[in-house]
């Protein structure tokens, strides 16, 4: 435990220059783009009116060397300043912190569905392996590999929401009641099912994949036998030795998948219309709205690392052998 | 020989790649199998599959689904194959200069591919698709440019691995240049493993074109799965035809493709066995 922080140190300076260089990135980006950067990020679709470009060209310094606008653009976000979307009138910043509840709250759902159901029917899976119902799992996490986010979400509006008129389709609260307290947590939940359903079950097949390799590789290690050769039942084997071991490895990768999550959840919030991050990102899209998108790119970017980070401790706290990696 | 014949014993592979032939047969044969331009009218809109001489129904516009749905077969395989490709290309380059010459290369080509695997992916490939306007070459440049880590990665070790052989070391004594020590004497021994990333790749690939036309990113001038999807998206209550029908060609198209990537890391590797998954 003596040398977990020097660890978690140096794991926070890593964080940090993988934020600067996604900012870097980011200015490259704008700089990479076809003809000039103002007109690039005014947008193509006409709402380029001059004075806006002017303003561009000040926040950026465009007419300065380019490292001096790096310069410039580093300085503006670490002061959380990520611009000015025209379109809404609003700041960058102000318009993704309005949305962010609404994506933590689905991809923390999805996420919560993915690991209990892919672990649980990984383990499954493993302690069957070779029967039936160890194919039937296999054969259901193949095919979520297989199908598109975006079009199982439509398969399921189609049919809880179009055919057997369960859950709704649409949005995160019923617009036509104005309610409070319980009853609307119980609305938002509603709304909530489909798409964190959707945005889980990918993830839940990749778990399920995962924990089930993982543990059949655990249970050929010696201690294992030498628990099962002591006498210790088959059940608490599984459970106490095979799992517990099997988790660190999907622990691991769930954290390093946590970047494809939020990224899954812009086509799973444009599907139903969730107002969080993704769907601000499409709304972006839509308007050429380009500050937008690099603001949303951002914040999943500055998601991700911290999550990775919490895995790192995590993990550090759960296994001290780690420190050497 | 041998390993066509592992391959063989394998059920989901050679279903998966007799699939993925037809697909490949819909995609050439399209202009034969449905003449003129997709984008046409072929008949009322709306018209429910069956009705109107049309197999998948046809869309608001009237335009024939499955002709969609052949057309939009090309688009996604070439879009799969070219920046899967590309991403083997940029991959392996990365990988071969990192696990042959070590050290301080090593590092630095080690903490870009983390970099890359750290960022999300798939926010990254909308705003570089969005920047440069969709076109096919910046949703194929895009596609690449998200999927090489893996490659880069896979490859490095199987370099760090390889390059302390005798047969390496037998080259360097006989003054082999080191270029052509890692064309002609590592790489052929590493080609396993990155033949089953491609075809896993490629799959997921499709997965990404098919997410970006889906979200309006695709090429406006050629018709693709997703953007099939996309266009019935809002009209799913009235005409679910649309949107179904596309999706389940993607899903076929890509289980073929994981299918056969299986199949070949099985044929390739068979003490591997028993690892599966990832």
């Amino acid at each position: 435990m003596s040398r977990l922080p020097g660890f978690l140190l140096r794991r926070a300076l890593k964080s940090v220059v993988v934020i600067l260089a996604i900012v870097v990135c980011n200015f490259l980006l704008i700089h990479a783009a076809p003809g000039d950067p103002a007109m690039v990020m005014a947008g193509q679709s006409g709402s380029a009116d001059p004075q806006y470009m002017e303003q561009l060209r000040r926040q950026f310094g465009l007419d300065r060397p380019l490292i001096e606008q790096l310069w410039i653009y580093l300085k503006g976000v670490l002061h959380l300043d990520l611009g000015f979307s025209h379109r809404q009138q609003v700041g960058v910043a102000q318009l993704i912190l309005d949305r962010l509840p609404a994506t933590l709250l689905l991809t923390g759902m999805a996420f919560a569905i993915a690991i209990s159901g892919g672990v649980t029917l990984g383990a499954l899976a493993a302690r069957r392996v070779g029967t039936w119902a160890d194919s039937v799992i296999t054969v259901i996490a193949l095919a979520f590999y297989a199908t598109p986010l975006f079009w199982v979400g439509l398969m399921l509006v189609l049919l809880f929401s179009v055919h057997l008129e369960w859950l709704p389709s649409f949005g995160m609260t019923d617009p036509g009641l104005n309610q409070e307290g319980f009853a609307l947590w119980l609305d938002v939940a509603k709304h909530l099912v489909l798409p964190a359903v959707t945005l889980g079950l990918f993830y839940l097949a990749v778990y399920a994949r995962l924990t089930r390799a993982t543990m059949l590789e655990v249970a050929d290690q010696d201690f294992v036998k030498t628990a099962r050769a002591k006498g210790v039942p088959e059940g608490r084997v599984l459970r106490a030795h095979v799992l517990r071991n099997a988790l660190l490895p999907v622990i691991t990768f769930a954290g390093i998948q946590a970047g494809q999550l939020v990224g899954g959840s812009i086509l799973v919030e444009t599907v139903f219309a969730w107002p969080g991050i993704g769907r601000l990102a499409f709304e972006a899209l839509l308007a050429r709205d380009y500050q937008v998108l690099m603001g949303v790119f951002f914040i999943t970017s500055v998601m991700v690392v911290l999550f990775n980070l919490l895995t790192d401790l995590l993990y550090a706290l759960i296994d001290p052998r780690v420190e050497m990696a | 020989m041998a390993l066509l014949r592992r391959f063989l014993r394998h059920p989901g592979a050679v279903v998966g790649a007799a699939v993925l032939l037809l697909v490949l047969a819909v995609a050439i044969l399209a202009p034969v199998l449905f003449p003129g331009s997709p984008w046409d009218m072929a008949g009322p809109p709306f018209a429910p599959p069956g009705e109107d001489g049309m197999l998948l129904g046809s869309d608001s516009l009237g335009r024939n689904v499955a002709a969609g749905i052949a057309y939009g077969a090309r688009v996604s395989l070439l879009v799969g194959a070219v920046s899967t490709a590309v991403a083997i290309l940029i991959g392996v380059a990365l990988g071969a200069l990192a696990g042959y010459l070590g050290g301080v290369v090593d590092d630095a080509v080690m903490r870009f591919t983390e970099f890359f695997q750290t960022i999300p992916s798939f926010v990254l490939a909308i705003l570089l698709v969005a920047i440069f306007t969709p076109s096919i070459t910046s949703i194929v440049a895009a596609i690449a440019i998200v999927s090489w880590p893996p490659v880069a990665r896979v490859v490095r070790a199987e370099f760090l691995s390889l390059r302390g052989r005798e047969f390496v070391q037998a080259a360097e004594v006989l003054g082999k240049r080191p270029m052509a020590i890692v064309l002609t004497d590592i790489l052929p021994n590493a080609l396993s493993p990155i033949i089953v990333l491609a075809s896993l790749n490629t799959a997921s690939a499709i997965l990404l074109e098919s997410s970006l036309s889906f979200l309006g990113l695709g090429d406006p001038n050629l018709m693709s799965w997703g953007f099939l999807i996309g266009s019935g998206r809002s009209v799913i209550r009235i005409a679910w035809w649309m949107s179904v029908f596309p999706g389940i060609a993607i899903f076929i198209t890509v289980l073929a493709l994981n299918l056969v990537g299986e199949g070949l890391s099985d044929a390739m590797n068979p003490r591997l066995r028993k690892r599966g998954a990832k």
